[in-house]
């Protein structure tokens, strides 16, 4: 097989069924140490489980339990925000993708961490000051409520629903690799396990609990990632070309190609295609995610939403430029073929390249702490799509506003978190083995079809109304998804999630090259064709959107 | 709604004031043309590494080509980006925004 046909084949990052020989030594050094690695876990969702029941002694009201009481500071919040989005897709996907593509796998992290631009610039200070819990607050502030927080509701739990996947789907294959775990039950029981974990932390912590998960983990991973960054720069030098050099040398299929350009994304027109929409959507998908957006309210004011993105951008950035290390570090001391052969196939490299590091006890600490990446990040997704489900849909929508019992919310949104936790295992056991890296590109485009637009017509255009927004959020998420179910990812090939099945009628992997212009579209178009919407309330919102009067304070407790 | 409030028309007020003018001139003349410039130049990195491979391999120092470099240029002009905004918002924009936030805010109490 060379190098350009196992691209052209595997754009979906999977497959490659591997040499069976390294697959067994692989599971057998992982599976030597598996007890290793559950106390290792186990110590870390003891400490977070006694940090979230403290936490829980505070939660009173809905804006403790939604947005953590607006107490956190900017730093705080900035370190969680970092918590959030430094998912398994970041850590394990980017690592990986870069150990067994090379170059192709850098451009994740540069479309992740240039997207907080948008989010810093045109989104975070504005939409604190004008919301309360959820991105329905902002969207429904000068439109009619019921139909406008029942779409973005909407729009939330899809977005959530396939951020949620890649998650799950990454912990079953790493559990694969830590526990030796081989069979799909027993991969699928494991998933079901950390469903119910993320599901306690959320309904006894609320968001305070659910950030203190998050500062610990990004704490934890930054760290972890950092030492594992000065170890293989020191194996060579502290000179980052000899380690490229060493990468190249141990790629036999690839050599010289993984550092150029175009190892996965460069063999036909199409996968070109694929590439620049893939680029498209990441750079625009981050300041659509519901759970990021969620954080900006757990802070005072706009300023401290500000600065909270300045702290997420240094560490993500710091740590993005670790995994451009720890990739080729990968590639370089563990090999792009023993790594795909692995049971966690590329999402495994990080991992592997920690026990070729500091055997046995640097890789039980590096697997607990993606683990610990991966409980964290679903519990923040769970929250959040619970939170928008109460407040948006429950309160607003079904009980038009009127129920002023935040009690009643609060419960709704706990029920809803176990609801969106099983939907999440059932949706990762079906997802296990795609490359999260990818599974969370396809979030991000449905983040950036269905829900940037809306955010920024609503924030800077004055004439934008109702019908605009509506049809951008149902316009842009139905496009995007129909697009995702039509694609060569779901179906029509063997890395496919239904190999089976054969309806990929859409060439790309990725929609955002069509299905984000397509909304911004629908909405410009649903506002010009019906009335402009209310002056006085879009002067309310554009005032208190840049000054902060009137906007949601913190709670003292 | 036919009849306007008084809040209503206070925040009309506060949205024609020459201050709150001046505040979202400053903040739309950095944010607008900063957003298109960084677009821009994502865009072209991507454009270069879709279809440029060959000058995206051209060797600069070492196994360090230019690919490489102008990737770990995304990662400086985002920092430098984010600089210059917070020294924006800090000298030009923090004031203005409180002090009509407290004029707006003195009124209601």
């Amino acid at each position: 097989m060379t190098a350009a046909h196992v691209t052209a084949a595997e754009t979906g990052l999977t497959g490659l069924t591997g040499l069976p020989g390294l697959t067994a030594q692989t599971a057998e050094t992982a599976g030597s140490n598996a007890w290793l690695n559950v106390a290792i876990f186990g110590a870390f969702v003891a400490v977070t489980l006694v940090v979230v029941f403290r936490a829980s002694r505070d939660t009173r009201t809905a804006s403790d339990y939604y947005a953590a009481g607006r107490a956190f500071t900017g730093a705080q919040n900035g370190i969680a925000i970092s918590g959030d989005y430094l998912s398994a897709a970041s850590f394990l996907g980017i690592a990986g993708a870069i150990a067994v593509y090379g170059y192709d796998g850098f451009l994740y992290s540069i479309g992740f961490l240039v997207a907080w631009l948008v989010a810093l610039l045109l989104v975070a200070e504005l939409l604190r000051n004008t919301g309360k819990y959820t991105m329905g607050d902002v969207l429904s502030f000068r439109m009619r409520q019921r139909p406008v927080r029942a779409a973005a509701a909407t729009s939330t739990l899809a977005v959530s629903f396939f951020y949620l996947l890649a998650q799950m789907a990454g912990a079953g294959g790493l559990v694969a690799l830590l526990l030796g775990i081989e069979s799909k039950v027993g991969q699928a029981l494991v998933i079901a396990v950390v469903g119910a974990l993320m599901i306690l932390y959320v309904l006894i912590g609320g968001m305070k609990g659910t950030t203190w998960v998050q500062i610990i983990k990004a704490v934890l991973l930054i760290s972890g990632a950092a030492v594992m960054t000065a170890w293989v720069l020191g194996k060579y030098g502290m000179n980052l070309s000899t380690l490229l050099g060493a990468a190249v040398e141990n790629s036999p299929k690839a050599g010289e190609k993984v550092l150029e350009p175009g190892l996965q994304y460069g063999a036909t027109e199409v996968t070109k295609l694929d590439f620049l929409s893939l680029a498209v959507a990441l750079v625009l998908g981050t300041a659509g995610l519901p759970h990021i957006l969620m954080r900006f309210y757990t802070v005072p004011t706009a300023r401290e939403a500000r600065r909270s993105v300045v702290w997420a951008i240094v560490l993500i950035g710091v740590f993005y430029l670790f995994t451009l290390v720890l990739g080729y570090g990968a590639a370089a001391l563990v090999g792009p073929a023993e790594i795909l052969a692995a049971p966690g196939k590329a999402n495994s490299a990080a991992p592997l390249l920690a026990a070729a590091l500091g055997g046995p006890i640097l890789l039980g600490f590096i697997a607990a702490v993606a683990f610990a990446t991966i409980l964290a990040v679903v519990a923040g997704l769970t929250i959040t799509a619970s939170a928008s489900f109460a407040h948006d849909i429950y309160a607003n929508v079904i009980k038009r506003g009127a129920a002023d019992d935040k009690d009643a919310e609060v419960r709704v949104a706990r029920i809803t978190a176990v609801v969106i936790g099983g939907v999440a295992i059932v949706g990762g056991i079906v997802a296990n083995g795609q490359n999260i890296a990818f599974l969370v590109a396809l979030a991000f485009a449905v983040a950036a079809s269905a829900n940037l637009p809306t955010i920024l017509y609503s924030l800077f255009w004055k004439r934008f109304n109702t019908a605009g927004a509506l049809w951008s959020i149902y316009g842009g998420l139905t496009v995007c998804v129909l697009l995702i179910v039509f694609s060569p990812a779901v179906s029509g090939r063997p890395s496919a999630m239904f190999p089976n099945a054969d309806f990929d009628l859409f060439p790309l992997q990725n929609p955002g090259l069509v299905s984000i212009p397509v909304s911004f579209l629908l909405g410009w178009l649903g506002t010009v064709l019906s009335k402009p919407g209310d002056a006085a309330k879009h002067a309310e919102m554009e005032v208190r959107a840049l000054t902060g009067a009137g906007s949601e304070k913190a709670t003292a407790h | 709604m036919s009849i306007m409030s008084t809040e209503e028309t206070e925040w009309v007020r506060a949205q024609q004031s020459a201050e709150f003018v001046e505040l979202k001139r400053r903040l739309r003349r950095f944010v607008f043309p900063m957003t298109a410039a960084f677009l821009l130049w994502y865009l072209l990195y991507v454009l270069l590494a879709d279809y440029a491979h060959g000058f995206m391999a051209t060797p600069l120092v070492g196994n360090i080509n230019v690919g490489l470099a102008l990737g770990l240029l995304q990662f400086a002009s985002t920092f430098l980006i984010t600089f210059l905004y917070v020294r924006h918002a800090d000298r030009h924009i923090d004031p203005l925004a409180a002090k009509i936030r407290q004029d707006l805010e003195g009124d209601d109490r």
